[in-house]
């Protein structure tokens, strides 16, 4: 070992590293770089993988496919000279996403912190709470609860049957109501609240007792220790929080899918975007569209978590006394 | 004296009511999946009108008839499909994040910052911008139909998700040891096997762990890429109970089937619960 040159020590030591990292980069390489570009080429493209021979270059046609519809366009002349349409389930797809995220991701994030808070004191059974509490999350992403959310608000389903019982008539059926069907779907996401929950127990666990009592000490009472003590100090928690469940309900599919029957429900009341790209690629086998939409996404999901870390300058706290 | 009186009986009344308040809402939330084991037991003309957990009649029916499946496959086969998948996945995961997790922890070489920001970068990044071409690179393949467009990636460390959580555990480990074992001459492969290997197999469980339910939950890479009925698993041919306009002919056998779904999950909730908390409280792991 000592007659090594130096040179020859950093090349074994970089070959050493980069075999344990092999797998991943591999992966990176191939599954992941190589079909993003991929992507972004067939995006400018009509390609349809039964007939891949026949596809044809057609610039951005498939990015004014998707605005128009936001423009108000209902059509359009395409690259190739004809006359395209716009795409009118773009824009609904956008309003149903858009108010799923930013309806459930606070919803979801404010129930977590309450509970949390509630369980932070010196309670018996925590431990037990906690459990109870996580198993909706524990649960919530399968095909199984989705079906079982089918049944819960059917017309004559089991909500319907717990209202009955308390003098209410004339219910609707939750599922089938363009009105409140991605209710239902909000619903189902603010129910899991409990990785959140967990993970703001842990940061309140974090929040040393004596704040509290020198708070209490100078008179504040509990809900002014709850704004000018824990929320300052658990704002980095609340701002992860926030940017991991704002991009996990972006991408949510599964239990639209499902409660949707494969389509985006009632008059597309439940198109999410995912899923609208779903039917686009593999219905339609439109996957040159698709890899647009896709892109689309990205951009918009960087565009957001990139507005919400700038803006926590002003909300997030990493030390105390300011 | 008094004054002390007053604020253990104002902290006894609060904490009684939290804990009424917690059970209340505690029950309510766990109520539906109550509810969907007890139906999954009635007799499916009760379903509908029986909103109590209370069967006013017990049957096994529900699941004879959801037990047989779709297309001729029963859940027999749905079952060991799902079991094999998430069995592949887990030895992927683990291998794969691992090995790869150590060189981002432990080991100096060219470029591991840059690479490190890459590797944080993906585990942000939405998987639909890899969709289309990973689907067309599969179907070249020949892939599309088996399941190894599922189980291969897990071989190359794609859920960044994992790779972290490791890298976060090995570097809270002490140095002394491996540099001991330096010492007395070990390689970095010894170091990895002997020293990292047992010490991270806490977070080593958590990764098989969460492999496994966001494995078994699947749907949209089983909806892709399982296009056989016999290939199905247990969540892709839940989804069969369900009809293309949404509705369902079948609700007792969908309920049985979906509270047989569920167990895997609530088994390995229940004996490994200490790993749950650390993998969430740790990585902030979705859901």
């Amino acid at each position: 070992m000592r007659d090594m040159s130096g040179i020859a020590k950093f090349f074994r030591r970089n070959t050493v590293a980069y075999m344990f990292l092999a797998p991943w980069l591999l992966g990176f390489f191939v599954l992941t770089l190589y079909p993003m570009a991929y992507s972004l080429g067939l995006s400018f493209t009509d390609y349809d993988f039964t007939k891949p021979d026949s596809t044809q270059w057609i610039g951005l046609d498939n990015y004014r496919k998707m605005f128009g519809s936001l423009v108000g366009e209902s059509q359009f002349v395409s690259t190739t000279g004809e006359v395209m349409r716009v795409d009118p389930y773009y824009k609904k797809s956008l309003s149903v996403t858009f108010t799923y995220v930013f309806v459930s991701v606070p919803l979801k994030l404010i129930v977590a912190l309450g509970v949390a808070v509630l369980m932070n004191q010196k309670l018996r059974g925590v431990s037990f709470y906690r459990t109870v509490y996580y198993i909706p999350t524990l649960l919530g992403g399968s095909v199984a609860i989705a079906v079982l959310w089918r049944k819960l608000f059917e017309k004559d389903g089991l909500v319907n049957g717990a209202l009955g019982t308390l003098g209410f008539t004339d219910l609707p059926s939750w599922i089938t109501n363009p009105e409140y069907s991605l209710w239902t779907l909000i619903l189902l996401t603010v129910w899991q609240f409990g990785s959140s929950m967990i993970i703001f127990l842990a940061g309140l666990k974090q929040i040393p007792q004596e704040y509290y009592e020198a708070a209490a000490v100078d008179g504040a009472n509990r809900v002014r220790q709850f704004f000018s003590i824990t929320i300052p100090l658990l704002s980095p928690v609340i701002l992860f929080n926030l940017i991991m469940q704002v991009i996990y309900a972006f991408q949510a599919f599964t239990q639209a899918y499902i409660i949707g029957g494969g389509r985006g429900g009632v008059l597309n009341s439940t198109l999410f975007y995912t899923l609208h790209l779903y039917i686009q690629g593999w219905t339609y086998h439109e996957m040159g569209y698709a890899s647009a939409m896709a892109w689309v996404l990205l951009l918009i999901i960087g565009g957001i978590t990139a507005i919400i870390f700038l803006s926590s300058r002003w909300w997030v706290s990493y030390g105390v006394g300011e | 004296m008094g004054s002390g009186n007053n604020m253990k009986t104002g902290t006894l009344v609060r904490h009684t009511l939290t804990h009424v308040f917690i059970i209340a809402l505690g029950l309510l939330m766990i109520y539906p999946i109550v509810w969907m084991i007890v139906s999954s037991f009635k007799p499916n003309n009760m379903i509908f009108s029986d909103p109590g957990l209370i069967p006013k009649a017990v049957t096994t029916e529900n699941y004879i008839t959801g037990w047989k499946g779709y297309a001729g496959t029963t859940f027999g086969k749905f079952f060991a499909n799902s079991l094999i998948i998430c069995a592949l996945a887990i030895i992927g995961n683990v291998i794969s994040c691992t090995m790869a997790a150590y060189a981002f922890a432990r080991l100096k070489f060219a470029g591991r910052g840059f690479w490190f920001a890459v590797m944080m970068v993906t585990l942000m990044l939405p998987g639909h911008v890899t969709l289309v071409p990973r689907y067309i690179m599969f179907n070249t393949f020949g892939w599309v139909g088996s399941i190894l467009p599922i189980v291969v990636p897990k071989f190359l460390a794609t859920d960044a998700f994992f790779v972290f959580l490791l890298v976060q555990f090995i570097r809270g480990l002490p140095v002394e040891v491996e540099e001991a074992a330096i010492i007395d001459g070990c390689g970095k492969l010894g170091v990895f096997l002997r020293i990292i290997v047992p010490l991270a197999f806490p977070a080593m469980v958590t990764t098989a762990l969460f492999t496994f339910l966001w494995t078994w939950d699947d749907f949209f890479n089983h909806l892709l890429y399982l296009t056989r009925p016999d290939t199905f698993t247990v969540s892709r041919a839940l989804r069969t109970f369900v009809g293309d306009a949404g509705a369902v002919s079948n609700w007792g056998g969908a309920l049985a089937m979906g509270t047989l779904s569920i167990i895997p999950a609530f088994i390995l909730f229940f004996t490994l619960q200490k790993y749950f908390v650390q993998g969430i409280s740790t990585t902030g792991l979705k859901g």
